[in-house]
């Protein structure tokens, strides 16, 4: 027993932090220490994702299975903790000066963070479903933080209602699986799923893909992120595009390898279609967007459309550039959401990519980081963006779907328009940008590092490349 | 005799409603909330007869995870539904369109 405590260790110490913060918060100080709480719980993210990360090798599994700890998990963990720190990080100053902040929404996002610790160690179907759903509330919850506008609590209603179906359809998956198997531990369900599977567990795999494929934002079960996106307040979006993105991926890909490793050829072509849809799709609708969180939302949806690519593979090289994809596109998007963040009129946010317009003579420092990061995301060599991209197209042909790689190439073609339309804007736009100068220094490191990573990570990633591989190798063998 | 497979089709058949409450309701969002509600259960009939089936405990304690969840969601959607009420002054789906997706 204290074993199995042993194991889930951090996962209980954030949620006792976070519910005790939230005791602090109620009969303490109110609204007043939320700037405090905003700190301490980056702080605590960052000790708790080095807790994990210098762990050390090994693979443990706690309560009979149901939850496993191993180097996929740690690796997915760290990414999404270092994540969410910096997002706090970034959200304290914006969300101050709007009277934003509350001191709910560093403890939801510390809730947020345990559910997604849980998914990406799950190790049973109600494991899965019970970190799903607490990462799920939390996000419900931040996406209407601000109250009293319609947008706000617009978004959180229709992230609700789109929510609750994905779960349900996830749910009624689990429990075709559950009765087609005879248990919902994923050590059983994959020595049951072997060779040829029956309806009823095909049926469950389907309702489960599709559950997933909402929590991803893939298309075609994408309709919520723009919406969502546009209408939560900036740092909040800047949240989903980001930690949750990771979680569901690494969700994903536990429960293709670990529950149904057996029949690869019956979920790769789900895999498969639900990537080329992403991918078009994202770089198709972006093009018309005028308002830069609906353009992020659709960005995301294709990135996570050559994520899915990575993952269609089956292979471990496919986890292996699922996991640096998803690593390299956190990082990038961490800087873009900085810079937007920082879009300034008078004091008030401006998301109209119009207001760009000559950026550059205006903040020329500032402009060469996002144009380094939007080449990045187009995938423009020789930038670590298009290192993400070459490795799962790589993946895609090593595993004998070249016909999905060219597909891969010719979307990231059409999708380096928008991004190139913005470098065009900020560059020669046709008035001068009316933006304010500057923005607050936390902003401007994390633009700044997150742009220098871009360029100097093309030396070795960072050793990221590796750390993947050793996780891919612990949930692929 | 009532078997697994009525148990099942009577499962499907709610969860299909519930499916169809959600895409097909243009009037209140409290069906919506309805609707959910409904394909939650219908999930819940589904493991419980599964369980008894299998003669196996895991399905139940399942539903009764389901159950709390479903609860805690509820209690979060009618949370987020007064807020939006507050600020809009209708629930009616055809005006949840401020923005357009």
């Amino acid at each position: 027993m204290s074993a199995d405590l042993n194991i889930i260790l951090p996962e209980i110490f954030l949620s006792v932090f976070a519910m005790l913060g939230l005791l602090f918060g109620a009969y303490g100080g109110k609204d007043r220490l939320a700037s405090v709480f905003v700190w301490a719980t980056s702080a605590v993210l960052v000790a708790v994702a080095a807790w994990i990360g210098f762990q050390g090798a090994g693979t443990g599994s706690a309560f009979g299975g149901m939850f496993v700890d191993d180097g996929f998990a740690r690796f997915a963990k760290v990414t999404i903790l270092l994540s969410a720190a910096a997002i706090l990080l970034m959200s304290e100053n914006y969300m101050a000066r709007r009277d934003l902040l509350r001191f709910e929404y560093p403890m939801l996002i510390a809730l947020a963070c345990v559910g997604m610790m849980v998914m990406v160690s799950a190790g049973d179907l109600i494991a899965l479903y019970m970190g799903l759903e607490l990462q799920s509330l939390s996000l419900y919850v931040v996406a209407a933080l601000r109250r009293d506008s319609v947008k706000s609590t617009e978004a959180g209603l229709k992230y609700f209602v789109l929510g609750a179906l994905s779960s349900g359809l996830l749910l009624y998956g689990a429990s075709l699986v559950y009765g087609y198997t005879g248990s919902t531990l994923f050590a059983d369900v994959i020595a049951a799923a072997k060779g040829e599977a029956s309806v009823g567990l095909l049926f469950g795999l389907a309702f489960i893909a599709a559950g997933l494929a909402f929590k991803v934002s893939a298309a075609p079960f994408h309709m919520w992120t723009p919406d969502v996106y546009e209408g939560s307040p900036t740092p909040v979006t800047a949240f989903f595009a980001t930690a949750p993105k990771v979680a569901a991926m690494g969700l994903f890909a536990r429960v293709v390898h670990d529950a149904f490793g057996g029949i690869v050829g019956d979920w790769q072509q789900i895999l498969a279609v639900l990537s080329v849809a992403s991918m078009f799709l994202g770089a198709i609708a972006a093009i018309g967007q005028t308002n830069i969180k609906r353009l992020m939302a659709y960005s995301s949806i294709a990135h996570m459309g050559y994520a899915l690519m990575g993952l269609a593979a089956g292979t471990a090289q496919g986890v292996e550039s699922m996991l640096l994809y998803m690593a390299i596109y956190v990082t990038m998007n961490v800087g873009t959401f900085a810079f937007i963040l920082s879009m300034e009129k008078d004091g008030q946010p401006v998301v109209e990519i119009n207001a760009l317009s000559l950026y550059s003579k205006r903040e020329p420092l500032m402009a060469l980081a996002m144009l380094l990061l939007l080449f990045s995301l187009a995938g423009v060599p020789p930038l670590v963006g298009f290192f993400a991209k070459y490795s799962v197209l790589l993946a895609a042909v090593d595993a004998g779907m070249a016909w999905l790689a060219i597909l891969g190439v010719v979307a990231s073609v059409i999708g380096a328009f928008y991004y190139l339309r913005i470098v065009y804007l900020m560059y020669f736009g046709a008035e001068e940008s009316e933006l304010d100068q500057g923005g607050s220094g936390i902003l401007w490191g994390f633009l700044v590092a997150s742009a220098a990573a871009m360029v100097f990570g093309v030396v070795n990633l960072f050793g990221v490349e590796g750390a993947a591989a050793a996780a891919a190798a612990t949930l692929v063998n | 005799m009532i078997g697994l497979e009525h148990y099942l089709i009577v499962a499907a058949t709610l969860f299909v409603i519930g499916i169809f409450g959600i895409f097909l309701n243009r009037k209140n969002v409290i069906i919506l909330l309805m609707s959910i509600e409904l394909m939650l259960l219908a999930v819940n009939i589904n493991l419980v007869a599964f369980s008894a089936y299998l003669g196996d405990i895991t399905g139940q304690v399942f539903t009764l995870f389901v159950l709390t969840v479903a609860a805690a969601e509820a209690a979060i959607g009618l949370a987020i539904l007064v807020c939006f009420f507050r600020n809009r002054g209708t629930i009616d789906v055809e005006d949840v369109n401020v923005m357009k997706g």
